[in-house]
């Protein structure tokens, strides 16, 4: 029985390969396209064909493939394990793409990041991925942007049909999320359906990935969801200043303690987790360090995955993940069938797992529920209490808030860390309180921080 | 570009009784089977592992590096530096004295278990007890561990049932000149658990970060890590024993992979697949699988069935359904009588809706990419577990639906 599946298998096989070499040859029929007959049959089949699983909207008709192949514009962020991957829906007809990421090719991502060569080592990650695949992918257009997210305004984002992400940090995860809020229109409370660009989401740890659907204003957001973010392992200080027990101890002892005081390569010289000789040096430190206390287990290895806080990429998740995402990039420009609803876990440890659930909005949600936030503090309470609470709570995860308020008609900066003059310059009023900074019962703060591009207003509530 | 090829390039597959077959990737969903007679796992790493510090019964040497420390007389800077691992022993040693040798076993004993400890904490002749900013008392940080590991740390050390059927196996039992080294070594270890070991594994040798200083930490650490290697020396023994018994150099099994065996000990695996005869022989086929699950009609395992009938529709027309338009009208039927005889043939008493039957009609046998590149990932991972023997294949038939994005793994 297996033998004759086999047989079908490699005679279809067979076929196919027959069937595209004699196919390939160029032929006029699609215009000046310069399509080869068949190119688009498989997706056709999905545009042009009724079907009883199509979403509700959906109707079949020839017209659904002119829009993907002449005006769907999807936006790719993030042109590494996950970008390159989910560049690959160029091949489902989508021909105007626009790819940013900030980063350029390192050796070690070439096991999995395959649009990228040895030879393209040190170039832009966006601009090698968009040259491949304008290359590969006959008549598609993808435009490179060398650049950070935060780089670009709403005029660019606004364009685009659909945002797919595959990024490496939460903290840019929710940055864009924030610009994606921000585009929304909303008319006398009501939000205007054509101002919302669906946002797709993708992340790989390992063997485990997630996927998910983003309809700006209606679903869940990222901020909704902050918690299902697993903390970042930080060591304490004092572990690692005077009592190490790990290797990675040791090495943290190097990076953060060390290298301020030893400054081995010059003064204002930053550690650069891609020069080798900079990771020798912290290695030859750690090393030092570990034999001061016994501790085995310092490798080369294990300090640059320290110092560049490594976490191990498997391609296969990655492929995974994409997919995924890219299939969701097509039901929605499509409407071809319903979207995921909305949140698809993977877990490939043990056998093959995959969980899908609906996300919840929170009420209130920072980012994305319009309802302002509320803070409830005691009047003697200090402002760094506040600053404290914007950082570890849970739900706001902020990295380096800066408040301002309005004060007798002014606006006024509580406090800013972010330019050195003005942090030195309203440092003091951390250890003011409250009250002795003119601050009443309902005072609105505003916040600006690295994770939003839009300040949250804050409620400041007095407790007694 | 044939997707298809593409994506299954990057499935790397091995050759002889193991194979992955990737089954009809077609449409919107797919699936793909595992046929392995057996898989072996040493490396599992798995997500949730507990730990292996023998507190319910240490070994000579843990007994000997606790009673090394005096709680009742140290500095308190020596005091809030003790790793939580020697608390714990230390206060077991109270609760036997009083509770008859037996381990807190229940949340009411664990919980009484955890007082004490909180008590010992503060009751001293020398006060040690830290007082937060607002003056009310705190534990030490590693009197905290120590409480909050108690839930786990007193679990009764004993081999994992998944270990014994290794154990009991029959390749385990009868070693020859041909056996794998993966069943030599767990001859090794079972000779060990049944000897030196008394009932137990050799000991994994790790522990986790804890507060402590480094001087204590490294030293109880070693405590454990020189124990494994004792244990894992003995082991040793025994393989080269069992080696010599049936003709092999000492040499076949390197230290490396005995040790590695020791350290993985509580974490082996042993993936038995069925093969595709088995599948597919209307005698052995898993009626009772496909049977219970076909009771929500909507289940993944209708995508089985309709793949299944997809196949035989070829058979008999040397054709997929529904490739050109004008075929997808009268496809249907077609494909209808072919799940009705796959069903009879099978005796399989189960209702496949109609509107699969439109739906596989309307694909044509059409490969979106993305669907293909799911799967191509996920075997690529699969093929990458059978040949490293880490990480845990799946058994043995996973079915994706990309419509709904939700999949299902079959034993079939």
């Amino acid at each position: 029985m297996n033998l004759l599946l086999f047989s079908l298998f490699r005679e279809k096989k067979r076929r196919r390969i027959e069937e595209l070499n004699e196919n390939m040859v160029v032929d006029g029929g699609n215009g000046d396209r310069s399509d080869w007959q068949g190119r688009w049959d498989h997706v056709n089949k999905f545009l042009e064909r009724a079907g009883p699983f199509t979403h509700p909207d959906f109707e079949p008709s020839t017209e659904s493939l002119q829009f993907l192949l002449d005006t769907c514009k999807i936006l790719v962020i993030g042109a590494g394990g996950l970008g390159c991957e989910l560049l690959l829906f160029a091949l489902s007809g989508f021909r105007h793409i626009h790819v940013v990421d900030m980063d350029t090719i390192d050796i070690s991502n070439l096991n999995r990041q395959f649009l990228f060569r040895p030879k393209d080592v040190g170039r832009p990650k966006a601009e090698v991925a968009a040259d491949f695949v304008n290359d590969r992918v006959l008549g598609c257009n993808v435009v490179p942007h060398f650049k950070k997210i935060q780089d670009l305004d709403e005029t660019f984002y606004k364009q685009f049909h659909i945002v797919v992400c595959g990024l490496d940090s939460v903290v840019a995860r929710r940055w864009m999320n924030g610009m994606l809020l921000s585009l929304l229109i909303y008319e006398d409370g009501v939000l205007d359906p054509s101002s919302i660009i669906p946002l797709i989401d993708g992340g790989t740890e390992g063997f485990k990935g997630n996927a998910r659907v983003i309809l700006p204003g209606m679903t869940a957001c990222i901020d909704c969801t902050l918690e299902l973010y697993p903390p970042q392992i930080n060591f304490p200080m004092c572990t690692i200043a005077s009592m190490p027990r790990l290797p990675e101890h040791c090495v943290e002892y190097v990076r953060m303690l060390l290298w301020p005081k030893e400054k081995p390569f010059g003064d204002g010289v930053a550690l650069d987790g891609d020069n080798p000789k900079h990771i020798q040096w912290v290695y030859q430190k750690s090393l030092d360090r570990a034999a001061e206390f016994s501790i085995t287990g310092v490798t080369y290895r294990l300090t640059q995955g320290v110092v560049k806080r490594i976490i191990p990429a498997v391609a296969s998740t990655n492929a995974v993940i994409a997919a995924a995402c890219a299939t969701e990039v097509f039901k929605i420009a499509t409407s071809a069938y319903v979207p995921l609803n909305n949140y698809l876990v993977f877990n490939d440890v043990d056998g093959l797992y995959t969980y899908t659930f609906e996300a919840e909005r929170k009420e209130n949600c920072s980012a994305c529920s319009q309802m302002p936030q509320d803070l409830q503090f005691l009047p003697s309470a200090k402002l760094q209490e506040v600053l404290d609470y914007l950082t570890e709570n849970a739900s706001l995860q902020m990295k380096s808030p800066a408040i301002t308020t309005t004060l007798d008609g002014k606006n006024k900066t509580l406090y800013l860390q972010t330019v050195a003059s003005i942090e030195e310059r309203t440092r003091p009023n951390l250890s003011k309180t409250l009250k002795e900074l003119g601050l009443v019962d309902g005072q609105e703060l505003a916040v600006a921080d690295v994770t939003t591009p839009q300040t949250v207003l804050f409620k400041l509530n007095f407790i007694s | 570009i044939d997707n298809y090829d593409f994506c299954h390039n990057r499935a790397a597959l091995s050759s002889g009784t193991e194979r992955l077959t990737c089954n009809s990737i077609t449409l919107l969903k797919c699936h793909f089977g595992l046929s392995v007679s057996f898989t072996t796992v040493v490396e599992s790493h798995p997500d949730n592992a507990l730990e292996d510090l023998r507190l319910d019964q240490p070994f000579t040497e843990l007994k000997h590096h606790v009673e090394s420390y005096d709680l009742d007389n140290m500095e308190k800077k020596d005091h809030s530096h003790t790793p939580w691992i020697i608390v714990v022993a230390k206060y077991l040693e109270k609760w036997y004295s009083e509770h008859n040798s037996q381990l807190p076993k229940n949340y009411k004993e664990k919980e009484a278990f955890r007082q004490l400890i909180r008590e010992g904490n503060v009751i001293h002749h020398i006060p040690r007890i830290l007082t937060n900013e607002n003056g009310t008392p705190e534990d030490e940080e590693n009197f905290e561990e120590a409480i909050k590991n108690v839930n786990t740390a007193l679990n009764p050390t004993k081999v994992p049932s998944a270990t014994e059927d290794i154990f009991n196996a029959e390749q385990c039992e009868n070693i020859t000149s041909q056996s794998p080294s993966f069943w030599v070594i767990a001859h090794g270890v079972r000779d060990f658990v049944r000897n030196e070991g008394n009932g137990k594994l050799p000991v994994r040798g790790t522990i986790p970060d804890m507060i402590a200083d480094s001087d204590k930490f490294i030293k109880l650490q070693n405590v454990y890590r020189d124990k494994a290697m004792k244990d894992a020396a003995v082991v040793s023994k025994h393989v080269e024993a069992l080696l010599q018994s049936v003709g092999k150099p000492p040499e076949s099994t390197s230290e490396q992979e005995i040790k590695l065996f020791c350290k993985n000990a509580a974490f082996l695996r042993v993936v038995r697949c069925r093969s595709l005869a088995e599948e597919y022989s209307v005698d052995t086929f898993n009626k009772d699988e496909i049977t219970s699950c076909m009771d929500s009609t909507d289940s993944e395992m209708v995508l089985y069935l309709m793949l299944r009938s997809v196949d035989r529709f070829y058979q008999q027309h040397s054709r997929y359904p529904g490739v050109y338009n004008y075929q997808v009208e009268e496809d249907i039927n077609k494909l209808k009588l072919c799940v009705n005889s796959l069903l009879q043939e099978y005796s399989l008493n189960v209702n496949v809706k109609d509107d699969y039957i439109h739906e596989f009609c309307r694909y044509g046998a059409a490969e979106p990419h993305t669907v293909a590149a799911f799967l191509g990932g996920s075997a690529a991972q699969e093929a990458i577990k059978i040949i490293t023997h880490q990480f845990v294949p799946f058994n043995n038939t996973f079915l994706y639906n990309a419509m709904s994005q939700t999949s299902a793994t079959f034993q079939l």
